[in-house]
């Protein structure tokens, strides 16, 4: 068993006080429990003897002192040792100060949090059409002194955002893929009309889902690595540290991730719907009685090239959102590393959001102007 | 005559607690190997620091003090040699659990190492709720606040994040957690780097107060050559990847290594020597003692 702090009261009587006795280690370990019996303890004292006390740290002075401090008692039978500590814990005494940062009570946060949230809304979105604005500047600048230009910086990023995610956005699109055709399918062949499961992968995946899923799949991988590592460079100082040797971090950082993330992403959603189509073919020929490269040949057929143009079109706007998102909410950050994660996820939370969004704008656009 | 109650507290299923150490040497070093790559950072190093003394480490960029530090604390596996602290074995430890001293020191870590999303006092309770959570809010508050004072913050610090505190005021944050469970051990890297000779000389007067208010021992990494005249008992040298010297600053300037030789008496060096020589003298005197001559360091120019 742990050794405790033991006290003994001796009530006065006459014109002798109450004396409070301390015996036995008085240190962090073995205050605890003692220290809420003598909480509720509202006598008065006169005086607290410490000469049976064994090992006293900083806890059990201030122990001590807080007990003499609150009731005016002497404090009697002290060594050096504690003393000393005694004497430093006195002058190191406040109860002013709470530990907490200072908080509203809750019927003024809750209003006041909401309507921080809206007007940082409102700002936020005039910072993201600041932010836009000032990525054109530069890249008006860098077309002005093309020697400026960081390629390597661009093809870096490039591979970072489009070769490194080959594997996983071509295996995601080939299942999705089959799933299409399978439950297309399924349906279809309710209307013996199971030949239009091309026309369904096809169309779909080219104008559709290729380019929204690799747009998902490019928030999730690239967008969130561009606010964490922006947002960490913002706070070990390393924007500021460029800014002063006149780096502009707008060309050097932000720059080449939208324009490599704007050239990848077309050639990304590309390859995810023909990796579609692929994934398709595949089940049709398991599972539908249709020839692999049959499968293909129709979709040369059955797919209006427009559609193609569609999926190419909606790409790079896409890009622009994922890559913008992710670096505005990097370079917003400060103070702390628990800001780091909630931007990277307001990143990819608006990110994806956006794009759909824009992605349901585009499909009633592109079917006006004929292209259905 | 009034009756006389005891009250004895129930420690019914508090965790044992160890005794204070005895022995002489808190921390001992013996033949440790580190390396990173193909560098060999410590070879055969070796060590012992005596309990209640403020032990220096000195060394050239790169020679692994730091390395050293967090070898001892174990946050570093040696790739052979063994590390003692408070007479358990750190290299032995199969993992973090098997080191059950952790409440017995305390760490401060170059740039404070504060939990950025707690308070300065908040930062402070995190090892006393960790290590002892029968200790009542309320107390707990109070030894957090009296501890920030302690470490010479104002008390408005204690609601305040470290991002809004300067790097002196975090450094001293960072030291006030590591004080925060009274540990027999105190380890400091570069306490004082950074700060301004005020705010330096002040936090050396704080580390000599402390460890002769609680009896600390202190393992100390410094380049700061007032901080080695002032507070240190002795100095440990690293050099060549081992500990070439360890003695008192009188006793390695009476050794002939070059790097010792020019980093004691080099034109830093001897401004130290010559500040502390004024020091001890103006010290002697505002105290009235029949102070003996100054022993100036056998090159001091003062």
């Amino acid at each position: 068993m742990r050794a405790l702090t033991d006290f003994q009261l001796t009530p006065g009587s006459g014109d002798q006080g109450a004396v409070l006795a301390f015996s036995g280690p008085m240190t962090v370990s073995s205050l605890g429990p003692t220290d809420r019996n003598l909480r509720d303890f509202d006598d008065s004292l006169t005086k607290i003897d410490v000469s049976a006390v064994t090992v006293m740290d900083t806890v059990g002075a201030w122990t001590v002192w807080r007990l003499s401090r609150d009731t005016g008692a002497e404090i009697i039978g002290c060594k050096a040792g504690p003393q000393k500590l005694i004497d430093a814990i006195s002058k190191a005494d406040s109860n002013a100060h709470s530990i907490r940062a200072p908080r509203l009570p809750l019927f003024q946060r809750v209003p006041e949090h909401v309507g921080d949230v809206m007007i940082g809304l409102g700002r936020g979105f005039l910072q993201v059409i600041g932010f836009l604005g000032q990525i054109i500047l530069s890249v008006g600048t860098l077309a002005r002194h093309p020697s400026r230009f960081r390629i390597k910086a661009l093809v870096h990023q490039m591979e970072l955002v489009g070769v490194n995610s080959l594997a996983i956005i071509g295996l995601m699109s080939f299942l999705v893929g089959i799933v299409i055709a399978q439950q297309g399918a399924v349906q279809l062949r309710q209307f013996g009309a199971e030949i239009y499961t091309v026309n369904l992968v096809g169309r779909l995946t080219l104008r559709e889902l290729g380019v929204l899923m690799t747009a998902i799949m490019v928030a999730g991988r690239s967008g969130s690595a561009f606010a964490a590592q922006l947002g960490t460079m913002k706070l070990t100082e390393e924007v500021d540290a460029m800014r002063t040797i006149g780096v502009s971090p707008m060309e050097a950082l932000v720059v080449p991730r939208i324009l490599a993330t704007m050239i990848m992403m077309p050639l990304l959603g590309f390859y995810s719907a023909f990796l579609g189509i692929v994934g398709g073919a595949f089940l049709s020929t398991a599972t539908l009685g249709i020839p692999f490269f049959t499968f293909l040949a129709r979709i040369q057929e059955v797919v209006p090239l427009h559609d193609v143009w569609v999926g190419l079109t909606k790409a790079p706007v896409f890009g622009l959102i994922v890559a913008l998102a992710g670096c505005y909410q990097g370079m917003q950050v400060k103070n702390n590393a628990e800001e780091v994660g909630a931007r990277t996820t307001a990143a990819v939370v608006m990110a994806i959001f956006t794009v759909i969004v824009l992605d349901a704008f585009f499909a009633i656009f592109f079917t006006e102007i004929g292209w259905g | 005559m009034a009756q006389a109650e005891t009250i004895t507290p129930v420690a019914a299923d508090l965790p044992e607690m160890a005794a204070a150490f005895e022995g002489e040497f808190p921390i001992r070093v013996r033949g440790i190997r580190n390396v990173f790559g193909e560098h060999v950072i410590h070879d055969g190093l070796d060590l012992d620091v005596r309990k209640g003394e403020i032990i220096g480490v000195v060394g050239g960029s790169g020679t692994g003090k730091s390395v050293l530090m967090r070898t001892i604390i174990g946050l570093q596996t040696p790739e052979s040699g063994d590390v003692e602290v408070l007479g358990q074995s750190i290299t032995d430890a199969r993992d973090d659990a098997d080191i059950d001293i952790r409440s017995r020191w305390g760490v401060l870590f170059q740039g404070g190492a504060l939990f950025s999303t707690l308070t300065v006092a908040e930062n402070v309770e995190v090892p006393l709720r960790e290590f002892y959570p029968e200790i009542s809010n309320e107390l707990r508050h109070e030894i957090a606040r009296y501890k920030v004072l302690l470490s010479g913050l104002p008390a408005e610090a204690t609601s305040k994040y470290p991002s809004e505190l300067s790097g002196g005021m975090r450094k001293r944050a960072g030291l006030a957690r590591a004080l925060s469970l009274d540990p027999e051990l105190l380890f400091l890297d570069e306490p004082t780097a950074g700060l301004d000779p005020i705010g330096a000389a002040a936090f050396d007067q704080l580390i000599m107060q402390l460890q002769q208010t609680l009896g600390l021992t202190v393992f100390l990494i410094t380049h700061d050559l007032d901080t080695l005249y002032e507070i240190c008992d002795r100095v440990a040298v690293i050099a060549d990847r081992k500990v070439i010297a360890v003695g008192t600053i009188p006793e390695l300037l009476a050794l002939d290594h070059p790097w010792i030789q020019e980093y004691f008496n080099g034109p830093r060096g001897r401004a130290a020597q010559d500040s502390q020589a004024r020091h001890d003298a103006v010290r002697a005197d505002v105290e009235g003692q029949n102070a003996p001559p100054q022993n100036s360091p056998a090159t001091g120019e003062a």
